[in-house]
């Protein structure tokens, strides 16, 4: 945390984060104006790219393939150096070789979503019919119209149907989302720390942090890109806002206390005197300097509008009759944003339609982060799911069939 | 009624027949093939595999997450939940059998709980120690003290179950709540059964539990 910088001064979003929008440093498919993208809002959108990485090797059947779903700030880059930040993929515990998803046995994909700003068409994207970043000329998305957008991919891919499609938070909102539209397309699914709504609270959050982004005066109405100017300082508030939603009151009084940060008495300042200030805004304007101020709102709005059983008369238990799906849910004890009840009621409607379903809640004092968190019993129980529903589907140690 | 299973306690190595429990092959006898059923407190999932082995398709509800880890470690579907609390959650009808397997004792509101596995599902099977037994009596007679025995050690400040019955009680519940015993095997203290033909005080004596076969009743009593 010797790199602690306050967020007031200039944390210039890098030029590699701009150049990654259209021309992302992984796979990419093209679809054309023959194939548009049909959104939740009207609109017909085309042309449009999907970015995606994968890692191991489709089997002779096609049938070990397991689509990872990336959570609000995520991004393809799941299990290698993130061409940005430099650091690790964002789930090395859950993916890589001996981990639950191995890609010497599975072959694993995890695309951007549409609307992202790491290579998937979204508002950090260049608009073709005005040779201009798209910013709020960009369609509204939803995470219905994420999964169609998957679901091209996997079509191109060549895949009638994924071995298991596995994610957390906004990913588990996929996640089920995949299991309500493309039953058939899924033989698994792992469902972690997530909902079938996006809750009052949740979306009270995220209208703060979209607040936070327009009311900085270098928002320019979304128009930064084009005045040569960024919110980085709307954008790192809601990140740090985001941040304290992602931990829990016991992690960070485990993480920060009340310590001081290189200093033994209160400054009697607004300075960072607390550890946990300095973590905060450390995490803000890192974030500022990978992520898009706009996809954020675009995708933060993507969640709030995140309800499978209103699609479906309001009767959850409609959107999962008839699967054949194995699910497996998890939640986290001390999750305070996605909590286990939500878990729970997910549980209950798949109970209700007969669906094969598993569900643990993983005693932690992490929070809602997790899932993403070396957390032994959470890895245990998604490693042991898999082997089960891997040999359910046929699949032998090394991933064949 | 010819069976010589035994049924042992929590706590008790089981018996085992070609690898499985002989208390879990008595159960998984009582259930018909071809139909579905939740098992209430499935531990490890080993009933649960026993009765998918025999086309059964199965759902399981169990406390502990090692016990859930252990199930989903065996493909079986199993939630993490209580049976006091989440069995309310279930829609009716959903099964054709609920099992309830030495745990009805250590339920907060067991007539609740019973009344719930019969709404759930068509029959219920629940066994369950009977605190009727004459070594249970003994104790307290003699002894004055609270029973304890090797399948049941806990003293009664520690002890889980928290609503003991005799098989006398319990069918007195199924009577009072307008449930049909379709089957009852009450086992003696060397896990063989008590004749059927002996009155039901006797079956209170020498049981030491108690397997019951249940399905809803008719119209009034």
């Amino acid at each position: 945390m010797s790199n602690v910088r306050p967020i007031t001064s200039q944390s210039i979003p890098s030029d590699d984060r701009a150049h990654e929008a259209d021309h992302p440093s992984s796979l990419v498919a093209q679809f054309g104006m023959d194939q548009p993208l049909k959104l939740d809002c009207g609109v017909d959108l085309a042309p449009f790219q999907i970015a995606y990485q994968t890692y191991g090797e489709l089997n002779a059947d096609r049938s070990n393939a397991i689509l990872i779903c990336h959570a609000l700030t995520g991004d393809q880059h799941v299990n290698n150096t993130h061409p940005v930040t430099g650091k690790p993929g964002w789930w090395d515990t859950m993916v890589g070789a001996g981990k639950p998803i191995d890609p010497d046995k599975y072959f694993i994909i995890c695309s951007n979503v549409i609307g992202g700003c790491m290579g998937s068409t979204g508002p950090a994207s260049l608009n073709p019919a005005t040779g201009k970043v798209w910013g709020l000329d960009f369609p509204i998305i939803t995470i219905p119209d994420m999964v169609r957008a998957q679901a091209m991919l996997i079509d191109r891919l060549g895949i009638a149907t994924l071995f298991c499609v596995v994610g957390g938070s906004m990913g588990g909102m996929q996640v089920l989302q995949w299991t309500a539209a493309y039953p058939e397309r899924v033989f698994a699914t792992l469902a972690i720390a997530c909902s079938t709504r996006h809750s009052a609270q949740n979306i009270a959050f995220h209208e703060l942090g979209r607040q936070a982004v327009m009311a900085d005066p270098d928002w320019r109405g979304g128009r930064y890109v084009d005045e040569d100017t960024h919110p980085h300082r709307g954008l790192a508030v809601a990140r740090m806002a985001a941040h304290i939603t992602y931990l829990s009151d016991a992690a960070l009084h485990r993480k920060f206390g009340r310590r001081m940060q290189d200093r033994e008495l209160p400054t009697f300042s607004f300075d960072a005197d607390f550890q946990v200030e300095s973590y905060l805004r450390y995490q803000g304007s890192s974030f500022v300097e990978r992520f898009d101020a706009n996809s954020y709102l675009y995708l933060t709005r993507a969640m709030d509008y995140f309800d499978i059983a209103a699609d479906h008369n309001g009767v959850l238990a409609k959107a999962f009759a008839g699967i054949k799906t194995r699910f497996c849910v998890v939640s986290f004890t001390s999750d305070w944003l996605f909590p286990t009840s939500e878990s729970r009621a997910l549980v209950h409607a798949l109970n209700a339609s007969s669906a094969r379903v598993s569900f643990a809640e993983i005693e932690t004092d992490r929070g809602h982060d997790a899932f993403l968190l070396d957390v032994p019993e959470f890895l245990d129980i998604s490693r042991a799911f898999l082997l089960a529903a891997g040999k359910a589907r046929g699949l032998k140690d090394d991933g064949q069939s | 009624m010819s069976m010589q299973q035994t049924l042992p306690l929590p706590g008790v190595a089981p018996e085992r027949t070609g690898g499985y429990r002989r208390d879990h092959l008595l159960v998984a006898e009582m259930v018909r093939p071809g139909s579905r059923v939740l098992d209430v407190g499935c531990g490890d999932g080993e009933l649960l595999q026993l009765l998918e082995s025999r086309g059964i398709d199965g759902r399981g509800i169990e406390l502990s997450r090692e016990g859930v880890n252990g199930c989903v470690a065996k493909g079986l579907a199993v939630v993490q939940g209580d049976a006091d609390t989440d069995l309310v959650n279930y829609p009716d009808d959903a099964f054709d059998y609920v099992i309830l397997s030495q745990t009805l004792q250590a339920t907060r509101q067991p007539k609740v709980v019973l009344e719930n596995l019969l709404r759930i599902g068509q029959r219920a099977i629940v066994s369950f120690p009977n605190f009727g037994f004459w070594k249970m009596r003994l104790q307290l007679l003699i002894g004055g003290h609270m029973p304890r025995t090797e399948n049941l050690p806990a003293s009664w400040y520690d002890t889980a179950n928290i609503h003991f019955c005799t098989i006398k009680d319990f069918v007195e519940l199924c009577e009072q709540i307008n449930v049909k015993m379709e089957r009852a095997v009450a086992l003696d203290l060397y896990g063989r059964p008590v004749p059927l033909n002996l009155p039901w005080w006797v079956w209170n004596m020498f049981g030491e539990q108690g397997v019951f076969l249940l399905s809803r009743g008719g119209q009034g009593k």
